[in-house]
Formats: C-alpha cells, sequence, structure tokens
C-alpha cells in the first residue's frame, strides 16, 4: 500500500513512500518513441505526464506506481489465487509502504478477506497511532514488526522519524498478539553494530509475547529503482553483508534465547 | 554410483551415435530372397529372427544387464522397409552439426550397391507419398502440419506388469490356444488372424534366440575371463537361459526380461516414442521385496543393477530422422520414460521404497535417457513428490510431473476401465495411455497460427504461393469478431479434415503391409483378437493430433478481438498489410502488440477467453472422429521441439512476434509474456478443459534460489499440488543456470518472465540493473551442477 511515515536510507520500495501515484520510468524498456514527450520532460520539465502517456507508453517503459481500487474489488483479485492459499496454507500480507496510513480500507479489506477465511498478515513499521496498529492487529493472524535502531537520535537519523512511538507500540502489541515476528534488517554502517543489535535483542527479550525475529539482510534491489524515479540512492556502493557477520548478528539475539533466522529462511 | 556404473556411465555418454548397416544389409537380403514366399506378418516374424540370428552381439565389459539393438552402443540402424535413406541423406547426417549420426563410408558404398536400389520403390515412404493426395502434400509442405509415420513407425506404447508374470513360453501357448480356436467356417478373417498370430509366434521364438545367443557368448566369454567376471558372465548366462523364455524369477531376472523386450520391439520397427518399462517401481517391486527380505539382494546391489539398466537406455539414440521430421523433434532422445509413484489397480497409492531408490539414480546418473516422470496422485505422499521436487531443483529438467487423478479421468472419458486406466500413466512426453493395452498414436503436430494465418488470406499461404486452405471471406468483410473466428474455426476444420484422411491412409497402409508382431505379442488383446497392433488388435486405440501455439494463437485473436474489433483503431485489411510486411516501420505498435494488450498466461479472462474458445473449437473438430482401427482420435497441446519450425514457416503474428520466430510451446504463455509470477500462469492453463486431452505441456523456469532451502521446496510442492488440484495434466521445471541468464540479459524481450530471487525478494531478472543481474549471475553459477 502506497505511503509511508518513514523514509529510510536502504527503502528498496521507493515507489512506495508517496500516498499518491506516481510515475515510474524503466530506461532499458524505453524505445524512445516520443509518444510521450520525455525529451520535452527532461529539458524544461513544462509538461507533466499523465495516464494518457501511460496508456500509449508501447513498451511499458513508462509506468504508473499506484492503483486506486475499492476493498471490495481487491478481494476478489486476491481471492482468484484461493487456490494457492489452500495448498500452501498461505494468504495475503498487507506491506508497503505502511498500511497503517490507510485504516478503513485496511480494515474493511482484512474484515473480507477474514469473512473468506484467508489468512491475513499485517506488515508494518509500527509509526501509527496505537488505536491503528490495535485495529489492524487485531484483524490480522500475523504482524510482521520491523525494528531497525534502537538509539532515538540514530532512527530518526537513518528514518527520519523518531521510534518513540515505534518501541511503544510494539511493547503494547506483544500484550495483545500471539502472532508477532520481528524483522531486523541488517544494513552494514547503518544498524548493524553490536551496539544496537545488542539493544534490540535486550528490548526484545523483555517483551514476553515475543519469540520469533527475523533478519533481512541489506541488498540493492532498490538502487535502480531510485533512479526509475528520478532520486538519488543514498546508499550507492554499499556491500550487502556477508553470510558470516549475518550469523555473527543472528548469535546476538539467540543469546537471547529469541528464534532467529536470516533472510526468512529457516 | 559404483566404480562399474561409473564407467559405464562414462563410456556411454563418450560414445558418439553413429549408423550401422547392418540391420539394413540383413532386412535386405532376406526381402530379396523371401519376399513373396510368405504372408506379410510371417514374412515379418521371419526377418525379424534373421536379424537377432544374424546381427553380432556387443557384451561390454563390467555389464550385468546384456543387449544391444546394433553392433556397440549407441551405433544406429536404420529400418529401410520404412524410410530408405538416400546417399544425401546419410551425407548430411554424417556431417550436420546437431544431432549428427557419423556414418562409415562402408555404409554409404552398401547403400548404394544394394539398399536403395532395393528400396527406393518399396519403403513405407515411398508407397505413403505415392498415394498421399496433393492437398496433404501440399499443406504438409505449407507447414500446416507434420506426420509421425514418414519415417517412423506407430509406436507410443509402454509395457505393462504381465510382462512380469509370464515368459514368452507362455505367450507362445496362449497363441496357440487362439489358433486352435479360429473358426474357419465362419470367421471370414480366420486365415488373416491365423497369419497375424504366426507372425507373434515367430518374433517370441526371435526374443528368445536373441538372449540365447547371449548365453552362449557370455559362456563362452566366461573361459576367457578374470575370475570375478567369470561369475558375473556365468551369471549372465544363467539370467538369459530363464528369460525371456520363461517368467522373472528375481530381480536381476525382471530387468533384463524387460530389456529384451525392449530391444525387440524397438528392432522389429522403429517406433516413435521406441518403449517404455511404465510402473517400473511397481513392477519391480514384488521382486525387491521378497529378496530384500531374504537378504539375496542388498539395496545397494539392487542399485547397481537399475544403474546397468538405465545405461541401456542411453546406449540406444533415436533413428536417424530427416528434413522436417528433424526440424520437429530435434533430438536424439528416444523418449524411453519412466513412471514412478502413481496407484495400483485397486486404486490404492502405488509409492514403495523403489520409489525412492529410483529417484536417487536419476539425481546420480543424470542421463539423457531414460527420462522419468512422477505420477502424482491425491494419494502420493508429500515427501515423495518432495523428493522429486529436490531432484528437479538441480535443473534436469526432470522428473516431470503429471497428475495422476487427471490422468486416470482423462481415460475413463475415454471409455476405459477404471482399472486398466489407473495402470495407465504417461510415456513419451506427456501422451496418456493404458499400458500394455493400448495403442496411441501421435500422428503428427498441427499448427494453430498458420491456421489463424490462412483465415486472414482466404486460404492462400502466402510462403509456398499455394491455395493450402477453404476459400473462407475476404477479411475487409467480417463484421465482427465472430465472422473472423467462424473463418479460423473454418479453416482449422479443413485442414484436420486434410491431416485425418491422410492419417487414415497411413493407418492403413501399416495395418497391411507393416505388422509390428512383437509389439501385439505383449499387447492386450492382439492374441485373442488375432490383430496386430497397427491393425486394432489392441484392447484402446486412440489416435492423436498434436495442437501447437495455443499461447501464440490465443493473444494473437486478443490483439485482433481488441484492436480491430473492439477499439476499431486498425481495419482488418490494414493489420494483415502489416503483418505480411513483418511490421516494416511499424515498431512502435509491434511493441505495443507485445507489452499493452492481452496475453494468455496472466489470468486474464480477456486473453483466457480466446484461449478456451480456440480449445473447444479444436476439440470439437478432432475428438471422437473415428480412426481405422476401431478407436478414435483425440486432441494433445505437446509442442517437442516443433514450436520452432511451425515458427519458422509463419509470417508475422498478431500478437506481435516476427516472422519465422518460434510460436508459443506446449500450453506455456508465449515467451515472457507472462508477468504476473507463476501462479497466474497456472491459473490461465487450468481454465483449459485438459482432462478432455491426451495430455498437455507445461514448461515453467525458475532460478535455483527461488528454490533454495526446505521453504523453496514448499512452495514448489504447494504450487504443483495447487494446479493438480485445477485439473493441471503435467508440469515440468527448468531450473535455470548461468547461461540461461546470459542469454536473458542479451534477448530481455524474451525472458521478461525470467523471475530470481533476491535475498528473500524476487524479482524479474530482466528489471534488475546490469550490475546486480551480475550478482545473481555469480550467485548461479555458484550453486550451478
Amino acid at each position: 500500500m502506497k505511503g509511508c511515515p518513514l523514509s529510510c536510507l536502504w527503502c528498496h520500495n521507493p515507489e512506495s513512500r508517496m500516498s499518491h501515484a506516481e510515475f515510474v520510468r524503466m530506461e532499458n524498456r524505453c524505445m524512445a518513441c516520443g509518444l510521450c514527450n520525455q525529451e520535452e520532460l527532461a529539458g524544461r520539465g513544462t509538461r507533466v505526464l499523465s495516464d494518457k502517456d501511460v496508456e500509449s507508453c508501447p513498451t511499458g517503459a513508462l509506468q504508473k506506481a499506484g492503483l486506486e481500487i475499492e476493498p471490495a474489488a481487491l478481494v476478489k483479485l486476491l481471492l482468484r489465487d484461493r487456490v494457492f492459499f489452500d495448498e500452501s496454507g498461505g494468504g495475503v500480507t498487507f506491506s508497503g509502504g505502511e498500511p497503517l496510513l490507510q485504516m478503513s480500507f485496511l480494515t474493511e479489506t482484512l474484515d473480507l478477506l477474514r469473512a473468506e477465511g484467508v489468512h491475513t498478515a499485517l506488515d508494518t513499521c509500527g509509526y501509527a497511532p496505537w488505536r491503528d496498529l490495535q485495529k489492524a492487529a487485531q484483524r490480522s493472524s500475523l504482524v510482521l514488526y520491523d525494528l531497525k535502531l534502537m538509539d532515538g537520535v540514530r532512527h530518526q537519523a537513518a528514518t527520519g522519524q523518531s521510534n518513540r512511538i515505534i518501541l511503544d507500540n510494539l511493547k503494547a502489541l506483544s500484550e495483545i498478539h500471539a502472532g508477532i515476528w520481528i524483522r531486523v534488517p541488517v544494513i552494514p554502517g547503518i544498524n548493524d553494530d553490536d551496539g544496537n543489535m545488542g539493544a534490540a535483542a535486550r528490548f526484545l527479550s523483555s517483551l514476553a509475547g515475543i519469540r520469533q525475529v527475523v533478519l533481512l539482510p541489506y541488498h540493492h534491489i532498490g538502487e535502480p529503482k531510485f533512479a526509475r524515479m528520478g532520486k538519488t540512492y543514498a546508499l550507492a556502493g554499499l556491500q550487502a553483508p556477508t553470510l558470516q557477520r549475518l550469523e555473527s548478528r543472528a548469535a546476538i539475539f539467540r543469546a537471547r534465547g529469541l528464534v532467529t533466522t536470516i533472510g526468512g529462511r529457516p | 554410483m559404483s566404480e562399474r556404473t561409473e564407467r559405464l556411465r562414462q563410456e556411454s555418454l563418450a560414445a558418439k551415435p553413429s549408423i550401422t548397416g547392418e540391420r539394413a544389409e540383413i532386412i535386405t537380403r532376406f526381402y530379396q530372397q523371401n519376399h513373396d514366399k510368405y504372408s506379410i506378418p510371417v514374412l515379418r516374424g521371419m526377418s525379424f529372427c534373421a536379424i537377432v540370428e544374424q546381427k553380432e552381439l556387443w557384451l561390454g565389459e563390467r555389464e550385468l544387464i546384456v543387449g544391444e539393438r546394433g553392433p556397440r552402443p549407441k551405433a544406429v540402424p536404420t529400418f529401410p522397409e520404412l524410410t530408405c535413406h538416400s546417399v544425401e541423406d546419410l551425407r548430411i547426417l554424417d556431417s550436420r552439426p546437431l544431432t549428427q549420426y557419423k556414418v562409415d563410408p562402408l555404409v554409404i558404398e552398401l547403400y548404394q550397391r544394394e539398399i536403395i536400389p532395393y528400396w527406393k520403390n518399396r519403403s513405407m515412404r515411398y508407397r505413403m507419398f505415392a498415394e498421399l493426395p496433393q492437398e496433404w502434400i501440399n499443406a504438409y509442405e505449407a507447414g500446416c502440419f507434420t506426420e509421425f509415420m514418414e519415417q517412423r513407425a506407430p509406436g507410443h506404447t509402454v509395457a505393462d506388469g504381465k510382462l512380469y508374470r509370464k515368459g514368452m513360453l507362455d505367450f507362445k501357448a496362449d497363441i496357440a490356444h487362439a489358433i486352435a480356436a479360429l473358426d474357419f467356417e465362419r470367421d471370414p478373417e480366420a486365415l488373416d488372424k491365423r497369419e497375424e498370430l504366426r507372425g507373434m509366434a515367430l518374433s517370441c521364438d526371435a526374443v528368445m534366440r536373441w538372449a540365447q545367443r547371449y548365453a552362449e557368448l557370455a559362456e563362452s566369454e566366461s573361459k576367457i575371463a578374470s575370475p570375478a567376471r567369470r561369475q558375473e558372465l556365468l551369471k549372465i548366462a544363467e539370467v538369459c537361459r530363464r528369460v525371456p523364455a520363461h517368467a522373472p524369477r528375481n530381480f536381476h531376472e525382471a530387468l533384463q526380461y524387460y530389456w529384451f523386450c525392449h530391444l525387440s520391439v524397438i528392432t522389429e520397427l522403429n517406433g516413435w516414442d521406441a518403449f517404455s518399462p511404465g510402473h517400473l517401481d511397481q513392477h519391480l517391486w514384488p521382486f525387491y521385496e521378497k529378496e530384500l527380505a531374504d537378504g539375496s539382494l542388498p539395496r545397494e546391489q539392487a542399485r547397481e543393477l537399475l544403474e546397468c539398466f538405465f545405461i541401456k537406455f542411453n546406449n540406444h539414440t533415436a533413428p536417424a530422422k530427416q528434413g522436417v521430421t528433424a526440424a520437429e523433434s530435434g533430438t536424439q532422445t528416444d523418449f524411453a520414460n519412466i513412471n514412478l509413484a502413481g496407484l495400483l489397480r485397486d486404486g490404492s497409492d502405488g509409492c514403495n521404497d523403489l520409489t525412492h531408490l529410483l529417484l536417487e539414480i536419476i539425481d546420480e546418473m543424470h542421463l539423457l535417457q531414460p527420462s522419468s516422470n512422477m505420477q502424482v496422485s491425491r494419494k502420493t505422499p508429500d515427501n515423495v513428490l518432495k523428493h522429486a521436487l529436490r531432484v528437479i531443483r538441480k535443473g534436469y529438467g526432470f522428473p516431470s510431473l503429471f497428475n495422476a487423478d487427471a490422468v486416470v479421468e482423462e481415460q475413463l472419458r475415454q471409455g476405459k476401465t477404471l482399472e486398466d486406466a489407473r495402470e495407465g500413466g504417461c510415456s513419451g512426453c506427456v501422451e496418456v495411455g493404458a499400458f500394455g493395452k493400448e495403442a496411441y498414436i501421435l500422428t503428427g503436430y498441427f499448427n494453430l497460427v498458420k491456421m489463424l494465418e490462412l483465415s486472414l488470406h482466404r486460404g492462400l499461404d502466402l510462403r509456398t504461393r499455394t491455395q493450402i486452405g477453404a476459400n473462407t471471406p475476404d477479411p475487409a468483410a467480417f463484421t465482427s469478431y465472430d465472422d473472423l473466428f467462424a473463418a479460423f474455426e473454418t479453416q482449422v476444420r479443413h485442414v484436420v479434415d486434410i491431416k485425418i484422411r491422410g492419417n487414415q491412409l497411413i493407418e492403413r497402409l501399416y495395418a497391411t503391409r507393416m505388422p509390428h508382431t512383437f509389439l501385439s505379442v505383449i499387447t492386450d488383446d492382439c492374441i485373442a483378437r488375432g490383430k496386430d497392433y497397427n491393425a486394432g488388435g489392441a484392447r484402446y486405440n486412440n489416435t492423436f493430433i498434436q495442437a501447437v501455439g495455443i499461447g501464440s494463437v490465443s493473444d494473437s485473436l486478443s490483439a485482433l478481438k481488441e484492436i480491430v474489433f473492439d477499439k476499431k483503431e486498425l481495419t482488418l485489411p490494414t493489420f494483415i498489410q502489416i503483418l505480411d510486411s513483418d511490421f516494416e516501420g511499424k515498431e512502435i505498435l509491434r511493441q505495443r502488440l507485445v507489452n499493452k494488450t492481452h496475453k494468455y498466461g496472466n489470468d486474464d479472462d480477456f486473453a483466457d477467453e480466446q484461449m478456451t474458445r480456440t480449445f473447444r473449437m479444436l476439440f470439437e473438430a478432432i475428438d471422437g472422429r473415428p480412426n481405422t482401427k476401431g478407436g478414435a482420435y483425440r486432441l494433445e497441446m505437446l509442442p517437442t521441439t516443433c514450436h520452432v519450425y511451425f515458427g519458422e514457416v509463419c509470417l508475422a503474428s498478431p500478437d506481435g512476434r516476427h516472422k519465422g520466430l518460434p510460436l508459443s510451446e506446449g500450453i506455456s504463455p508465449v515467451q515472457g509474456v507472462d508477468r504476473l509470477g507463476p501462479t497466474a500462469v497456472l491459473k490461465s492453463a487450468a481454465k483449459m478443459d485438459q482432462v478432455k486431452t491426451g495430455g498437455t505441456l507445461l514448461n515453467m523456469k525458475f532460478s535455483p534460489s527461488l528454490l533454495e532451502g526446505e521453504a523453496g521446496i514448499e512452495n514448489l510442492h504447494s504450487l504443483v499440488r495447487s494446479y493438480f488440484k485445477l485439473d493441471g495434466h503435467h508440469m515440468q521445471f527448468n531450473v535455470v543456470n548461468a547461461a540461461k541468464l546470459r542469454e536473458a540479459q542479451a534477448k530481455p524481450e524474451q525472458n521478461r518472465d525470467l523471475i530470481v530471487r533476491v535475498a528473500g525478494y524476487s524479482d524479474y531478472f530482466c528489471d534488475l540493473s546490469p550490475a546486480l543481474q551480475e550478482e545473481i549471475i555469480q550467485r548461479t553459477e555458484q550453486s550451478s551442477f
């Protein structure tokens, strides 16, 4: 879901930051046919792209990131995959951006899916009013909750926001929800130091309801997406963590009795 | 692998295919002396006896299972009575860069001197082309369809379990009984039946003689062999004295027995596909279980015997094909295919420990032949399917997976008994049959895109400048999409009629001139009916036509419907002109057709409706039409490599495909247009009522990283079970290697659908940055095999 209150440096879905639809250009696909007047746009910015440009783009190089859809219509679309949900025990995960920014849509869609017996999960950064998180979490069998930096100042620097609400929310959520997986991105030089990882592990182990931690290794997939949107990528040149480094980070959490996996794999 | 099988495997891989003139020479001399002395079935039986009596035997060092069709591994005999290669054909085989067969100058000399003069106006191929009408020849040359029996005999069948319960002497007793029961007073066919049965009895003698010669050879070689080898050779001799004359008593004899039957089927005639052991794990289980329990056959010894058996398949390269027939199936694989798991006759689960042992062997040996498949039923345990998926993950392309419950349902629809259907399965690529009881013959691929092309040109084929199709109305006069579809249907029916008229003639030529006496012995109910396998003797007789290009044609119809009839952006004549000039100067339109029209494979009802409508129309045009054997025509959706040849003969198509490029294959979407992931492909494919076919083929490609770990296996497992729950027939997985990723970098437009996994996250490979692509290629290389 589009729109995010944070702006993490390592963001791999920059197209989901803004709440409104945006135009995205895939340079590798563009055949320079001129139908969208990109040259003119690039030169002087005199013309604003429209849906018509996206429609007429023959190669699909020009795309619109963002789709407006009603809950009932979305659920109809999602249920096309019901056989796969049934066979795998899987379901629908709401992610983004930050789903909690669109509460009425989110709760309505979650309710419709649950009425159909579909497993639901909420993937959130936790930066939202407690009441909203509570409402959405109660409608989700699983909550994937991101924990990035324990130090408020560093959190502010890396994500653009303070972590106070995030930590408070997690503490409250852990008291009312049994299915929480904590997801910790491992961003070299930003949050992977012993100090931060140790503090996160300490905090998590103090919360009774939390057992599962997933470390998400930094990767470069966001980089070309920034370029496509004409934005600069702050972490250009950053190397992904080695497996050895990841294992030593995982050990910090495991030492606190937390069941920790890397990259979502056992 | 034991040291023995490792060595045998290396030798088999190193052997280069070659042509041997041995069989051609024996059969030609036999015919020269005997052709007018006997009835045709007896002549065939006797000629088979002559081959096995006179041929050179190969007994390789270290072999435990014996028998080669040629004088050495991968030496492929010719079948001049079916198709007589010209000197030029032989030179091409010897020099072509792909699927090459070495041809010794002495073979060419033999052909010039004896083979060609005798067979050039007598071979089946000669007779066929002399009889086939011009309309058939024109359509064939235009690339509307291919013809399987043009160079190879009707094959496509599989052994059932009765082989392991009866020896050739038992079959001969059945034959004698059938002859004794003939009613010469009231049955006008009694005399013909007696000749057929006599031919069958002769072929039993032939296979027993073949085994006897091996017993003699092994005994004589044992006298000069090392002590260890002496014991093995004496064991081989003992086995060959027992089988195939008698039913096998143990695991070793069972394997050797099957192998003699296999050799006999593929030596008497060159059926396409070779022959297959069917449910090998089920058939061998009683022997294995008993010997494992009494300690006479440890698991590792069973493994070694099975490995020796596998190598025998790999030694047998397909008979050499020429011209269009080589193009439609450009491979030296002879399509022997082993079925794993599946159901027992009583409907219970057919898995056992041999299912696992065979999977281990398939994994270890990864030979081109035999190919393997798993028949996955609702009852197949998850751990068995997951074992297969772990082998698949390694990227060999096998085992392929079939929906055993759908395979049963498909056969019930064709009127088979429930038990016969359960004992059946799949052979060749994806074909469904009742093993040991059915002649299910593929007759040729059918070019769907060419049919659409004909409907846009009033039946005229622009490439050959010949009127091939029906004279349907001028496209300028089509006022609706239905008018266009009606013309398409008319062309399909017109060309199917031409194809079937040709098929009937070819079937009768085989029925009367080229009985398959040995295959008739082991196929129910040929003995009881006194009829040959090629003449309707089998209990069930289905004739298949295999449609190619359903993805391409569905996308083309979707584009025409949207652009011409719904949005009216182009008139049909203008669109046709653009296609005829291969989109020259119209790249923007072509890009739009490729990227912005509805495509089959995305769970998009607009495109998928054109697919289901085309499928229903094809089904109506083909299914249930009578063949000459008391059976019926059936529809298959299978390409082998024919989608490449069919693409070559087609103009540009309305889906944006350039002239000459490949069509879509099987029921897979057009290469690169499925953009919504594997679940959407499966949803689209499952909209086809696949239970009404005799087989469909769906290819999917994954990067190894997508299937990593237990989670990868779990996901793939759910995907397979979901597709089969939706009545999908078959799926196979290409797990791509680094070379494939390089190709995707070079040709992104054809590989847009390639998904790769990036650190717990997946994306389309072609949309990744060059640097990231490099990273993934390196990772893939590291995890390649």
